[in-house]
């Protein structure tokens, strides 16, 4: 059990930035938008992030700031594929050249220069014995991604407005002829997408490694994107699968650390495992029936009504 | 008594078309107001006006005396306007009763929701199962989703836009039902239709609209169909016209207990079905919607693979195993009846369109590239032939009204000339005038030697096309009958017979 706990800590670090910026990208999907620039307003997120805490040293204020430039850059990618009607897929590769290039370029003065990591949330007293600090140890952005699965199931499922963003994510058309406007819901979810992109980007140097390096996101956001399809747009399997994600990466890192049995294979195939496993699951998925019917039969298509 | 509603000089422009040329006309509170037209004339454009869906380009909306703009839908239901469209408007992935929510502006606890949804439709008799997906409900149902929609809103004035092309006559006449309650309440009725006899039973008056304008009003109970018809034409309307003494050939289709599997979705399988078609024969399938048709067509075009290659032969040869395009290579062509999306691609032009159902017919593709010159002029002679309302080959299926989209359709497999062709409701929307005349192709077509089933839910339709009928009930086919030699009362017995029957034999104690 002792020897547990740091996997599971490690495993929780590893998954948290991965499920937030999923369940980003889900609610936007769900509206009928894809964005494949995750990963790049991921990378606003973090430098944003890391700035903040740099110069304020406030850790919910650096998550703010990562939400509000993630929300920023998302924005231009709305307006070009909402209101202007561009290719998503495209536009949303741009996105992750253009916010890969702007972190790089805005971080480029901040380089080895640490910040401080974000502290846990519950006094350390809750978190002493082994067993508590499994539940108790963590810093916000872990509860704050739980929490985040239960509200947006329960949107999507139980409130009007996460119908109405169903809807039209599922026929545009149809919801434009009873009256509801599609791009506004777009607008509305591709930006919460957008934010919740960049607090998972600002996760990185705030829970994982305490300084900025270019591209420090890794990738993580493309998983994020194949997550939303492998969980077939569901919250909860999305949890389930952001943390299968975070396990075969802490494994991949123990295994660079040489920790026994797992060093045998080598640390390269490690390294695409998490690849690999996307691929395995997303061709399991795909076999059961019930997995394509939940795709939104509207994602990636623009919306250009008749008037 | 002011005018519930009134239009002065409502005009409105598409490229290359004026929809909507200076209409006025007014409806009171209470009455039941037909608008007829041919397909194209522009009901449905004016109507989605009043809806709010679209903005006229020039005229005014007078609403309860007073000057209205009506920006959208939401400030249509806000006045009291309800709407059933004819093209539905539908989310298929979410639940009736979710569907339902999105149509009301109100925000309703979901289970009160429920309970009036389920009044309502205990009132007016349209029942549905609220918690059901909408892509595992036939056409009718799903067109009755619509109506309690419309309904729940207390609406003072509803707007109907062709909502009987799907139902059977029990749901017509209950409808009918439900319509005469609402207007002795005070609702007016804006009711669009193809079926003229509907309108002289239901409707106090007429407006007729032709290209756009409005070229007449009548009363609808003073006229005949016929003269109503011939008023929307602006001609005379022309009867079959059958070659005399004509004579069947030998057995061309010839289908033994095709069945197909229960797929959860959608619709009753079929169990067992076999009939013989002769050359020169229309065989007509009548039945209640959602009684295994939809099976039924799919396992005859291809849709659905079949497992006995004898279970479907022409003149002999076993279709049973192949795919649609093996069958169309043999001769069978099918059409089925969902024309947006299943019949044809809406942001395909029509020249596409006729590319994939007949390029192998008609050889338009050559070592795999696509003859698109001879696409375009077969889809012109479709377009000509078939009086298509339409710029050209080149405009998208989905820019066309709903009947000239189906005349199109029905013309690119008619000209095809194939062995068999299966339709299923091929004058669905359709007006008077374009119904006839693709009653007269089809019959044309049994006279060249073709083998021709039709499935259709209009039973007046089947008696004055086909020469011989079945019915289809639970998956199940009935005994072939001569026409002339079965009466209505027979068929319709039949058509709700296993269901009555069935639950005879239930209540019999054993
Ligand atoms: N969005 C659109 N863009 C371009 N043209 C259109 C559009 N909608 C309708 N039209 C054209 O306007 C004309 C009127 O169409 P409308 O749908 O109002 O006919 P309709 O009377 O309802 O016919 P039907 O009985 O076949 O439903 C047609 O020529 C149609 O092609
Ligand atoms: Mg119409």
């Amino acid at each position: 059990m002792e020897m547990l706990i740091p996997i599971i800590v490690t495993l929780v670090g590893a998954a948290t930035p991965i499920l937030i910026a999923a369940l980003g990208e889900l609610v936007a999907e769900k509206s009928g938008v894809l964005n494949l620039g995750v990963e790049g307003m991921m990378l606003v997120g973090a430098i944003a992030g890391f700035v903040a805490q740099f110069y304020t040293g406030n850790p919910y204020l650096a998550l703010l700031c990562g939400a509000f430039a993630g929300a920023a850059v998302s924005l231009i990618f709305a307006f070009l594929t909402l209101s202007l009607s561009a290719n998503q897929t495209a536009t949303g590769l741009a996105l992750t050249i253009f916010g890969t290039g702007l972190s790089a370029l805005a971080g480029a003065p901040y380089s080895a220069k640490p910040i401080a990591l974000m502290a846990p949330l519950f006094p350390d007293m809750l978190a002493r014995d082994p067993f508590w600090r499994v539940l108790f140890g963590y810093s916000f952005p872990v509860y704050f991604s739980f929490f985040m699965v239960a509200a947006i199931w329960w949107f999507l499922k139980r409130t009007r407005t996460g119908l109405i963003l169903r809807a039209v994510g599922e026929n545009d058309h149809s919801a434009h002829s009873i009256g509801y406007s599609v791009v506004g819901v777009r607008y509305a979810a591709v930006v919460f997408g957008g934010a919740m992109a960049g607090i998972a980007g600002a996760c990185f140097p705030l829970l994982l490694t305490p300084q900025w390096a270019e591209s420090m996101t890794a990738g993580r956001g493309w998983i994020a994107v194949a997550l939303v399809v492998f969980a077939s747009w569901r919250p909860l399997r999305l949890l389930a699968g952001a943390y299968l994600f975070g396990l075969v990466m802490t494994m991949e890192l123990y295994a660079k650390a040489g920790g026994g049995v797992l060093a045998i294979i080598p640390s390269e195939l490690w390294a695409a495992l998490p690849y690999l496993a996307t691929i395995a699951v997303l061709v399991l998925i795909s076999l059961r029936r019930d997995a394509s019917t939940n795709a939104p039969a509207c994602l990636g298509k623009p919306f250009m009504p008749a008037n | 008594m002011p005018h519930r509603l009134e239009l002065i000089g409502i005009t409105k422009r598409f490229p290359g078309v004026l929809a909507n040329d200076n209409v006025s006309f007014s409806v009171k509170p209470g009455e039941i107001h037909a608008l007829l037209g041919e397909n194209g004339a522009g009901k449905s454009t004016l109507v989605k006006m009043i809806y709010g869906i679209m903005q006229p380009d020039a005229g005014e909306i007078v609403w309860d005396g007073q000057r209205t703009v009506i920006a959208n839908p939401k400030a249509a239901r806000a006045l009291g306007i309800g709407m059933v469209f004819q093209h539905f408007s539908l989310f298929e992935a979410l639940t009736v009763l979710e569907n339902i929510a999105l149509g009301m502006d109100a925000k309703i606890p979901a289970r009160e929701l429920e309970a009036r949804i389920r009044a309502v439709m205990t009132q007016y008799g349209l029942l549905l199962d609220p918690h059901r997906t909408v892509a595992t409900l036939s056409v009718g149902e799903r067109q009755r989703i619509e109506i309690v929609r419309a309904l729940l809103l207390d609406p003072k004035l509803l707007i109907m836009d062709e909502p009987t092309s799907v139902l059977t006559p029990q749901e017509v006449e209950q409808l009918f039902e439900v319509l005469r309650k609402l207007a002795a309440g005070g609702c007016s009725i804006l009711y669009i239709s193809h079926k003229l006899h509907e309108i002289k039973a239901l409707c106090d008056t007429a407006t007729i609209l032709r290209g756009g304008k409005l070229v007449d009003t009548c009363d609808p109970k003073a006229e005949t169909s016929r003269s109503m018809a011939e008023k929307m034409i602006g001609a005379g309307l022309k009867d079959i016209v059958r070659a005399p003494g004509r004579t069947m050939g030998a057995p061309k289709l010839v289908v033994s207990r095709l069945s197909t599997k229960k797929s959860g979705h959608f619709d009753v399988p079929v169990d067992g079905v076999s009939f013989t078609v002769k050359a020169g024969e229309i065989f007509g399938i009548a039945g209640v919607a959602g009684n295994g048709q939809n099976a039924l067509l799919d396992a005859l075009s291809g849709e659905i693979l079949g497992e006995d290659k004898d279970a479907i032969t022409i003149d002999g040869y076993p279709l049973g195993l192949l795919d649609t395009t093996g069958r169309r290579k043999h001769g069978l062509c099918a059409v089925p009846e969902e024309r947006n999306g299943h019949a044809a691609v809406g942001d395909f032009s029509l020249s596409d369109n006729s590319i994939l159902t007949a390029r192998n017919r008609l050889h338009m593709v050559m070592l795999g590239l696509i003859n698109s010159g001879a696409a375009k002029t077969y889809t012109g002679k479709v377009i000509a032939d078939f009086a298509v309302k339409a710029l050209g080959p080149g405009s998208t299926a989905g820019s066309l009204s709903g009947g000239n989209l189906q005349k199109f359709i029905m013309g690119r497999e008619i000209l095809q000339r194939p062995t068999v062709l299966v339709v299923s409701q091929p004058t669905w929307g359709v007006d008077a005038g374009a119904a006839a005349a693709i009653h007269q192709a089809l019959v044309d077509l049994a006279a060249e030697g073709s083998a021709i089933v039709v499935i259709s839910q209009d039973l007046d339709e089947l008696l004055a096309l086909c020469d011989t009928l079945a019915v289809i009930n639970a998956g199940q086919l009935s005994e072939a009958q001569k026409v002339g030699e079965v009466s209505v009362e027979e068929i319709g017995l039949l058509m709700g017979g296993v269901h009555g029957t069935s639950e005879a034999r239930d209540a019999i104690p054993a």
